[in-house]
């Protein structure tokens, strides 16, 4: 064989090495881009409203991905606490995904509707309020701000391009939707919905 | 739900992963052997053959790979393909096993439930009041409860601004087994309406006529005019004495025992805000979360809680 040839040839050595490496991928990613199980929403599923959809930005800004995961695994034990793993097909709208790879607080990946929205505000004001030996830092300024709602549209649009199947008159109401609402109230409508699309998921 | 899981690949593409993934082992296989060289005895001038790489007339033999490493490789292509022939990775073809996470996962649940139900059955036999006397159920729903409701009501029970203390004697809902297991199998949602529309005077008259009911500080004569407006709006629910009601979850008004009194508060403050606001209490239904088996070893422990005080 011929090493010499494909050590003295950067750009042979190049394409190469990006055929080897693509296998993998080839193999194991490219297949799922056309599996009903991973491309088709689960029954019920709706692309977040105005309101969820700004929470979810607000989930992302504050950085809550960065100690929750949203990824109930297959395994009893997260099961059991957190309810029903997660399924490709309750996910099929959110982009980009917020599995999050680290747990420091616990998973939210079904939240919603566990905590009434009063406890969500009080913890998110102070969580030392509630849970006296909890390390999340409080976030009292989502009480003071509020959301003009003037890219919310925007966003909708960004996401239908990308296959969310917002409809014209949900673009056209989503600033009014939103104008004057105070962030909290969209980070909790955001909390309150996730994981609730599949029935007897705990 | 494992319906969920169990799409398997149309035809093409589990053609195309089973392709990729022998080829690129066959590949690996040919690229090992073709670049063997087991011979290494010198020339007849007694010269190793060198790659002709040269750096400061320091040469680099071409010797062959040493026999173990080359076995190495041997060895992981044969577990590769060992691997393939018993776990599924070639497609649609599930393997000689038959695993999958979520038959795994089944499996764990089946023999967890196996281990824990009859214990969680044997102690839905018994009645709370009895349940609340033993010590290891108490163990055991002590858990239950810091996992699932030590977040609101706190990890000793004592609750906070807005959610219940579960230690006292009061309760909003009545504090009979009964009572605590319909609250923890369906939830409750407790509602006091804003009464905004009575005006301001009305409303400093009915705070003060409300502070009056436990013997706190109050002004009598404000009190005295607040009287018939708490006997026309709000004795319907809190009962014209102001003692509450369970039924509804009106709670009483006589006991000195604040829900909504935030740390530091003046407790006329808080009642005037209550009255301008209204309140608007939230249990979640926990039937659905942890199962019925379950909820009634916590309302044992709630119950059990009631004992101690």
């Amino acid at each position: 064989m011929k090493h010499e040839i494909v050590e003295k040839n950067v750009g042979l050595l190049a394409v190469l090495i990006l055929v080897v490496i693509s296998f993998g991928g080839l193999a194991e990613v490219v297949p799922l881009f056309f599996q009903k199980q991973t491309t088709e929403p689960v029954e019920g599923l709706e692309p977040l409203s105005a309101l969820e959809l700004e929470g979810r930005d607000i989930y992302r800004r504050e950085g809550c991905v960065g100690c929750h995961s949203q990824m109930v695994r297959p395994f009893r034990a997260e099961t059991e606490r957190y309810g029903h793993y997660n399924v490709a097909g309750e996910q099929v709208y959110e982009h980009n995904f917020l599995w999050g790879s680290k747990r420091t607080g616990p998973d939210l990946a079904r939240v919603g509707g566990r905590y009434s929205d009063d406890w969500h505000r009080a913890h998110l004001y102070n969580p030392r309020d509630v849970v006296p030996e909890s390390v999340m830092p409080a976030y009292p300024w989502l009480f003071e701000n509020t959301l003009d709602g003037d890219a919310t549209p925007q966003k909708m649009r960004t996401l239908r391009q990308l296959g969310v199947p917002y409809t014209d008159e949900d673009i056209a109401n989503a600033t009014d939707d939103v104008r004057g609402t105070q962030e909290i109230t969209a980070l909790v409508a955001y909390l309150q919905q996730l994981g609730t699309v599949l029935e007897g998921t705990r | 739900m494992s319906n969920l899981w169990g799409d398997s690949l149309s035809g093409f593409w589990s053609a195309w992963i089973i392709i990729i993934t022998l080829g690129t082992i066959a590949l690996s296989v040919w690229i090992l052997l073709a670049n063997r060289r087991t011979d290494k005895t010198p020339d007849a001038d007694g010269n190793v053959e060198t790659t002709g790489h040269a750096a400061d007339g320091i040469e680099e033999y071409d010797n062959p790979l040493p026999k173990w490493w080359f076995q190495l490789f041997v060895i992981t292509v044969i577990f590769a393909l060992v691997y393939l022939v018993l776990y599924p990775g070639l497609g649609n073809y599930a393997g000689i096993f038959g695993w999958s996470q979520e038959g795994q996962w089944e499996e764990e649940v089946a023999q967890a439930e196996e281990r824990f139900t009859p214990i969680f059955a044997q102690y839905q036999e018994v009645p709370i009041p009895e349940l609340a006397e033993d010590p290891e159920a108490m163990q055991v729903a002590e858990r239950i409860y810091q996992n699932n409701c030590a977040v609101c009501h706190g990890s000793n029970a004592q609750g906070g601004y807005g959610f219940p203390n579960l230690t006292d004697d009061d309760w909003l809902y009545g504090g009979e087994p009964e009572n605590i297991l319909t609250t923890l199998n369906n939830g409750r949602n407790g509602l006091m309406p804003s009464w905004q529309q009575l005006g301001q005077e009305n409303i400093e008259n009915l705070t003060q006529y409300v502070l009056s009911l436990s013997n706190e500080e109050h002004d009598e004569a404000q009190a005295e005019q607040g009287e018939s407006t708490f006997m026309a709006v709000c004795a319907a629910c809190h009962g014209p004495s102001g003692t509450g009601n369970t039924a509804l979850g009106a709670p009483n008004l006589t006991d000195n025992t604040w829900l909504y009194l935030a740390p530091g508060q003046e407790v006329g403050d808080s009642i005037r805000q209550t009255l301008r606001n209204g309140r608007n209490g939230h249990m979640p239904a926990q039937a659905a979360y942890i199962g019925e088996e379950r909820v009634h070893l916590v309302a044992a422990y709630v119950y059990s809680l009631r004992l101690a005080d």
